[in-house]
């Protein structure tokens, strides 16, 4: 069983969703990310994204944008991202990490090739924005065969002619996307992620996780009990950028993930 | 069972019977050879699905084509000339020049050709509110121009290093009553204004029609971007008939995304004895800061399509760098790509420099101010035609006039009055 499988059978068991959180590797730089990484399952986060930079990101608002553009100043690669993981499994071998970015850099390290140092270095699957189900088949197969789960993203144009197809290829949870937009900006109503939610169980059995739009300990609480999981990334990274060159650096933003960690744990499902 | 499958096998089938042309790409699924695609966010999925239908509908609906020929007559000035420029073609000493004067269109380049087809497409699928982005700003006006035509509200993204330089292209769009978002992030250039597009698209896309400036971004955009410019080859073959009587030896164009040199391109691949080059910007040198993602990059995925980029070892995309902000631009179209890969088209590069020589030598011998992208094209025809015969019919793509660039020409020849003036 994978490690995210396990995670959400555990969670089910305890009748409560999980905490899901986003960090950029190497935000603000790589030293302080690792220790603010190795730290998030304390504060209690259930599972982990861990962005991989990108210069471009097309799909991030203006948060992740700037914790990405950090994290390449500081001399981020891929090959320090995937250090990162390798370096949190001497210490975690329970909490699932999700990397999650764009394609290109996967393309240029080579996605067979990629697929099995990420599965080496600890990691258990891969959120790609710019990889739709229509180019995914390049590479989907190269992850099944080292054990890496494929989330797909679903959002609110996703109807449900489409919703199968997109689903075809995912394992390890859904990622819902609950806003038509970018990351840290608006946020959706309970009631249409409810909607949503159950739109997408009519077609898979696999855990639900929300995100975008997601800030407050409230707001997660929300979500905690319509889905299987809620995502919190752009206020988390914001901690981060408001604190730079301060001990808080890492404080905060683990402060911010206890508060968010309460708030699901009190919405029992 | 992977969904897409049958899509690969009928692709499959389609290029085993099509391998005698280098016309009927794209397959299916948008894709010329490896290169091309559609790599976006999943929001953005059904709408690209809903835009590849609605013009496949509307390029197989003659009122459609008809309101789209009557339109580049009577609204662009279509067909604008092919020029036999003689004193250019005594001073190259060989091939006989042509050039083809995309720049008398309205607006002043060959961008109004796809901006036509696309407002009329968004029309038809009820939206309201277009986006765009730009670089040198000449697509970001012909988007406002055909929004001010059509009464569509109009937002264009532009680079704010490209705004500084390319003033007053920025100022017609506002008189046309777009508005012009300046985009901060990264050099500040097209790459930037292009992100900036696609988040807001992906935040509006329940009213909001992207009309892409390129040959490039997902499909279809490349292969409906190409057919919209591909009125320029047409129109090439059929005045160099009329006027010569026959078809020309070599086609040179520039290439930043690559669409006027797709539409000249295009209707001529499949014609054997045709030389066809294509120019991309080799900026300070192919060795330092550059445009040119044929001759400097490689394959990689950016802004929704496989294509060759400028990156670093690691994926990361690189700033690009020319004098020509049009071509500031570190991918390509997906089709060149193909026809880089394929064989079919020379790809070569030309300097800062000499852009800026070829402008002056365009404006003083023949009174035509081309544009600093088109000063590429020429550059690039200075430094063959003289090795060629004088029956060699040349054919290059004026694809803009210059006036926009005259400040930029003032600052890199040094006279930094005129510079602060204009």
């Amino acid at each position: 069983m994978s490690r995210i499988e396990k995670r959400f059978q555990t969670l089910k068991a305890e009748g409560r969703a999980a905490l899901v959180t986003f960090i950029t590797a190497g935000d603000p730089d790589i030293g302080t990310c690792q220790k603010i990484l190795d730290r998030l399952p304390a504060a209690g986060v259930d599972l982990i994204e861990l962005g991989m930079p990108f210069t471009d990101p097309m799909a991030d608002g203006p948060s992740i944008q700037l914790a990405a553009q950090r994290a390449l100043a500081a001399g981020a690669t891929m090959t320090s991202t995937l250090d990162m993981v390798a370096a949190f499994r001497k210490t975690d071998t329970e909490t699932p990490i999700v990397l999650m970015g764009y394609y290109n850099p996967i393309h240029t390290w080579g996605p067979e090739r990629f697929a099995a140092d990420a599965a080496q270095a600890g990691v258990d699957g891969l959120i790609i924005v710019d990889l739709p189900p229509e180019e995914a088949n390049e590479l989907v197969p190269h992850l099944r065969a080292v054990g890496l789960d494929f989330i797909v993203l679903t959002t609110p144009t996703t109807d449900d002619v489409r919703l199968p197809a997109v689903l075809a290829n995912a394992s390890g949870f859904v990622y819902y996307v609950s806003i038509a937009g970018v990351t840290g900006t608006a946020s959706a109503s309970e009631s249409a992620i409810e909607d949503a939610v159950q739109r997408i169980r009519r077609h898979t059995n696999l855990p639900i996780c929300v995100g975008f739009g997601i800030r407050t300990p409230a707001q997660a609480a929300g979500v905690a009990r319509l889905a299987e999981g809620a995502v919190v990334g752009s206020a988390i990274v914001q901690t981060i950028a408001d604190t730079i060159g301060t001990p808080a650096t890492i404080t905060a933003p683990l402060a911010l993930v206890e508060e968010l960690a309460a708030g699901v744990r009190a919405a029992r499902r | 069972m992977l969904y897409w499958h049958p899509f690969t096998a009928q692709a499959h089938g389609k290029l085993m019977q099509s391998l005698n042309t280098y016309r009927a790409g794209p397959d299916e699924r948008g894709h010329f050879g490896i290169f091309g695609g559609r790599y976006v966010a999943e929001t953005l999925m059904p709408l690209i699905l809903d835009v590849e239908r609605s013009y496949a509908a509307a390029k197989a609906d003659p009122a459609f084509q008809a309101e789209f020929r009557q339109l580049l007559a009577q609204y662009v000035g279509r067909p604008n000339p092919l020029y036999h420029a003689k004193r250019l073609t005594e001073a190259f000493g060989g091939a006989k020049i042509f050039l083809k004067r995309e720049d008398l269109n309205h607006t002043g380049a060959h961008k109004i050709n796809n901006c036509i087809g696309q407002i009329l497409l968004a029309r038809r699928m009820g939206k309201k509110r277009i986006i765009a982005e730009t670089g040198a700003g000449q697509h970001g006006v012909a988007t406002a121009t055909v929004c001010a035509l059509f009464g569509m509200d109009c937002v264009i993204y532009m680079g704010a290093t490209d705004i500084e330089r390319q003033q007053p292209n920025v100022y017609r769009m506002k008189l046309l009553g777009a508005e012009v978002r300046p985009v901060q992030s990264g050099a500040a250039t097209l790459k930037d204004a292009m992100n900036d597009a696609l988040r807001d698209w992906v935040t509006n896309v329940h009213d909001t029609y992207y009309l892409i400036g390129t040959v490039a971004g997902p499909h279809p955009y490349p292969a409906m971007v190409r057919d919209f410019q591909a009125v320029i080859g047409e129109e090439v073959r059929n005045q160099i008939l009329a006027q010569e009587g026959r078809l020309p030896d070599s086609l040179v164009a520039c290439i930043g995304g690559g669409s006027n040199a797709m539409g000249l391109f295009h209707p001529f691949l499949d014609e054997p004895d045709l030389r066809i080059i294509g120019v991309e910007a080799a900026g300070h040198g192919l060795d330092k800061a550059h445009a040119a993602s044929l001759s400097g990059g490689r394959p990689g995925v950016l802004h929704g399509n496989r294509t060759y980029l400028l990156q670093d070892g690691d994926g990361q995309i690189a700033e690009a760098h020319s004098i020509s902000a049009g071509l500031d631009y570190p991918g390509i179209g997906p089709e060149h790509a193909w026809l880089h890969e394929s064989g079919r088209v020379e790809y070569v590069s030309v300097t800062d420099t000499e852009a800026v020589e070829a402008f002056q030598r365009c404006t003083r011998l023949e009174g035509i101010i081309p544009a600093l992208e088109s000063s590429h094209a020429i550059a690039y025809a200075g430094k063959i035609a003289g090795s060629l015969p004088a029956d060699h019919l040349m054919v290059i793509s004026l694809s803009g006039r210059g006036d926009k660039d005259v400040a930029t020409i003032a600052r890199a020849l040094g006279d930094i009055h005129l510079g602060g003036l204009v």
